[in-house]
């Protein structure tokens, strides 16, 4: 490895600018500057050191500033892209046939050209993951690359720096001083120490310093991001994060998804609305009632420890609730939420077994439509017999009743009617609005007489262990910012020279106004030669040299 | 020349262990919706059934066979295409030592059993009423055919209908030895 060879005999590593123990500047384009550049402390940045292995190469451009600000910029572009049209997630459609349709349906040719291009499911495609991957990699890499030598150059600083250092930094003061010479480090000492400074003195020079820390504000949210990606990550580790949403009826039971071995029964699904004449945008909008609640009561079970799915019976309580909109029932970390809800699904139908001709009931039946019975028994010597049941009933095929779905939307039976008119029976062929009589005319028929409903309650289950993880990144990240905005790092250099004259330099890494008020301070304390601002003076000179240009 | 060894070998450390954070990431992302339950290779979770004749089935019981795990409803056209054959490939696959069990989505009773005389099915078939099995294998649409080994870990899922050849040739493939 090449060493620089300082003339003040320290060796410093190849790309180091200015020389860690005096300041120096080292490299020729250092040398030609007026003022020397403070960033890193003219350390070398460790990916610009060395450009020959494959390893360095992948180091060198996760660590470029430019190649940072370029992904925040893609990730921030496509990060909005996703919010044009509602994503996959939101759409409460199953089948990609489905979404598909949807998107075209609703949105058009953009909506189909959006789901063609995977859009609308781009938060989870793969090429956003790796993208949002690729900046916490470029984080991680340039925090890594750049903090570490800043804070090697940090921690060794040398009281005494070379005159090539002091001459060209920013704020320079030169000269002699006016009163009480001898004292001159004494007084300086004293004020900055007032100002609260640390100072440290060797022989004849004086280094003072205040707010290093701020230097690390940048690192701190660099850790904070990346604890923050970290948890986002966790979020697809299984145990850490689930996201499941189910619909539950009104008197069901079952397993909730992603909480194993619990169950959850809905009680009753309750919808309040106001009770209130429409007026003003109420009217305008066509609304006429508006929803006060949304209410499920659920019971809460568990299976016992050693059981294993399917295993039902033997359910323990855990706890009745009621869950409402921003309430959700809580229990070991999960949270149930009410979602959605459905309502007048058909639960209970109730027939009339009746005469044709006279109108004469012999009495009712009513059928569960979760659980219906083989024979429904009136007692007066008549009984009905169900022979077939097709909740969801969608005509016939070769003869047959078929059913669409497992979802009372349509019911149909076939039902054997004995009464002692009949005691053979008589076959009907029962659907909504529709009877069929295969055997010839009946006398009896089901009358329909009433129907009970039920509704349905959409429910969602949500598990985030990340959460705590996802605040503290999102503390550290504002305790970054905070360190880095609020506070400056301020240093002031000053050497005494043999013959009495003093040499000052000063440097901060921002609000040099406060800078200038500390040196004020202490200039007229310790009466010293007054300070100049090498580069407010050569923008001034730039500006007087551009309106010679004009004027010419 | 030490140092810039290290220094290799530092940057080449910590970037394997940020690829593997992405790729593992990655990988989550998009297996997501299984990686924690059901996919071939891994192992079946357990679950008990009683069947409509009142027996029960637990899957633990059936270690050292191959079990057929279909997941059904009447509604289901595809279903009822594939059980006939299935009940063809019943008897002689059960005394080769593979059991198949039918659970059904939640129906009542009423459907089920009526459904079963009409098919004339003679394998175990439960109804999972709270769908905790369902729930535990993470079924979407139906059928759902889960072929799993005689040691107990998953050999392949099958979403939708089988031809007689292909459940011939995955009870084969589950065979015990």
């Amino acid at each position: 490895m090449n060493k620089i060879l300082c003339e003040c005999g320290h060796e410093n590593l190849e790309g180091t600018k200015l020389c860690q123990k005096c300041g120096s500047p080292l490299t020729e384009e250092e040398k030609g500057k007026k003022i020397a550049d403070m960033r890193y402390e003219g350390t070398a940045i460790r990916s610009k050191t060395y450009n020959k292995s494959v390893i360095d190469k992948i180091w060198n451009f996760f660590s470029s500033v430019k190649v940072g600000i370029s992904l925040i910029i893609i990730n921030l572009i496509a990060a909005s892209i996703g919010t044009i049209l509602p994503q996959e997630f939101y759409i409460s459609v199953a089948t990609e046939e489905e979404k598909k349709q949807y998107y075209s349906d609703v949105y058009g040719w953009f909506g189909e050209v959006y789901y063609a291009l995977g859009l609308s499911d781009l938060y989870s495609s793969l090429w956003f993951q790796i993208l949002v991957l690729m900046l916490g990699v470029s984080i991680i890499i340039a925090s890594i690359d750049r903090g570490f030598p800043l804070h090697k150059s940090l921690t060794n600083q040398r009281v005494k720096r070379h005159i090539n250092f002091m001459k060209r930094q920013r704020i320079v003061a030169n000269g002699a001083v006016t009163e009480q010479q001898e004292q001159t480090l004494e007084l300086v000492e004293q004020k900055l120490k007032a100002l609260k400074y640390n100072v440290r003195r060797e022989d004849k020079a004086i280094m003072a310093e205040k707010g290093r820390f701020s230097r690390y504000g940048a690192y701190v949210n660099h850790v904070g991001l990346i604890v923050f990606i970290v948890g986002v990550m966790l979020h697809l580790v299984p145990g850490f994060y689930v996201d499941e949403s189910m619909w539950l009826r009104e008197g069901e039971t079952r397993a909730i998804p992603g909480m194993d071995g619990y169950f959850l029964k809905n009680e009753k699904f309750i919808l309040e609305t106001y009770d209130n004449d429409p007026q003003g945008e109420q009217l305008k909008q066509g609304v006429n009632t508006m929803a006060k609640n949304y209410q499920t009561n659920v019971t809460l079970y568990k299976q016992a420890d050693d059981a294993v799915p399917g295993q039902a019976d033997n359910l323990q309580e855990v706890k009745s609730y009621e869950i409402r909109v921003n309430h959700p029932l809580k229990h070991e970390g999960y949270a149930v939420y009410q979602m959605d809800y459905r309502l007048n699904e058909l639960k209970t139908m109730i027939f009339d077994l009746s005469n044709k001709a006279t109108d004469e009931s012999l009495g009712q039946i009513s059928i569960d439509l979760a659980n219906p019975q083989d024979e429904y028994d009136l007692g007066n010597g008549a009984k009905v017999r169900l022979m077939g049941y097709y909740p969801d009933f969608s005509g016939f095929k070769e003869g047959v009743p078929q059913t669409a779905s497992q979802t009372p939307n349509n019911p149909a039976f076939i039902f054997k009617m004995y009464t002692p008119e009949t005691p053979d029976g008589e076959t009907s062929f029962v659907a909504i609005q529709q009877t069929l009589e295969p055997d010839g005319e009946n006398i009896y028929k089901m009358k329909f007489a009433n129907v009970e409903m039920r509704n349905m309650s959409g429910l969602m289950v949500r598990y985030d262990k990340t959460i705590p993880m996802l605040f503290v990144g999102g503390i550290i990240f504002m305790i970054g910012v905070a360190i880095g905005s609020y506070w400056n790092h301020r240093r002031i250099w000053i050497e005494q020279l043999a013959d009495g004259t003093v040499r000052l330099a000063a440097h901060t890494n921002k609000n040099w106004f406060g800078m200038k008020k500390d040196l004020d301070a202490l200039t007229s304390h310790a009466h010293l030669p007054h300070y100049v601002d090498q580069q407010e003076l050569e923008n001034n000179e730039n500006a007087e040299i551009e309106k010679d240009g004009k004027t010419l | 020349m030490e140092q810039k060894k290290k220094r290799s070998i530092m940057r080449g450390v910590i970037l394997v262990i940020l690829a593997i954070a992405i790729g593992y990431t990655v990988y989550a992302a998009i297996t997501k919706d299984k990686i924690e339950i059901i996919a071939a290779g891994a192992e079946a979770p357990d679950f008990e059934v009683i069947d409509l004749n009142g027996e029960k089935h637990r899957l633990k019981d059936y270690k050292g066979q191959g079990v057929l795990l279909n997941f059904w409803g009447t509604w289901c056209a595809p279903c009822e295409r594939e059980f006939p054959a299935m009940e063809r490939q019943y008897e002689p696959f059960k005394e080769q030592g593979v059991q198949i069990i039918a659970v059904n989505f939640a129906q009542s009773e009423f459907e089920v059993e009526k459904y079963v005389t009409n098919m004339g099915m003679t394998f175990p078939v439960a109804i999972d009423k709270t769908k905790s099995v369902f729930t535990a294998y993470n079924i979407g649409p139906l059928p759902t055919s889960i072929f799993i080994k005689p040691d107990g870990t998953i050999d392949r899922i099958i979403t939708g209908e089988m031809s007689e050849v292909e459940i011939i040739q995955y009870l084969e493939s589950i065979k015990p030895e």
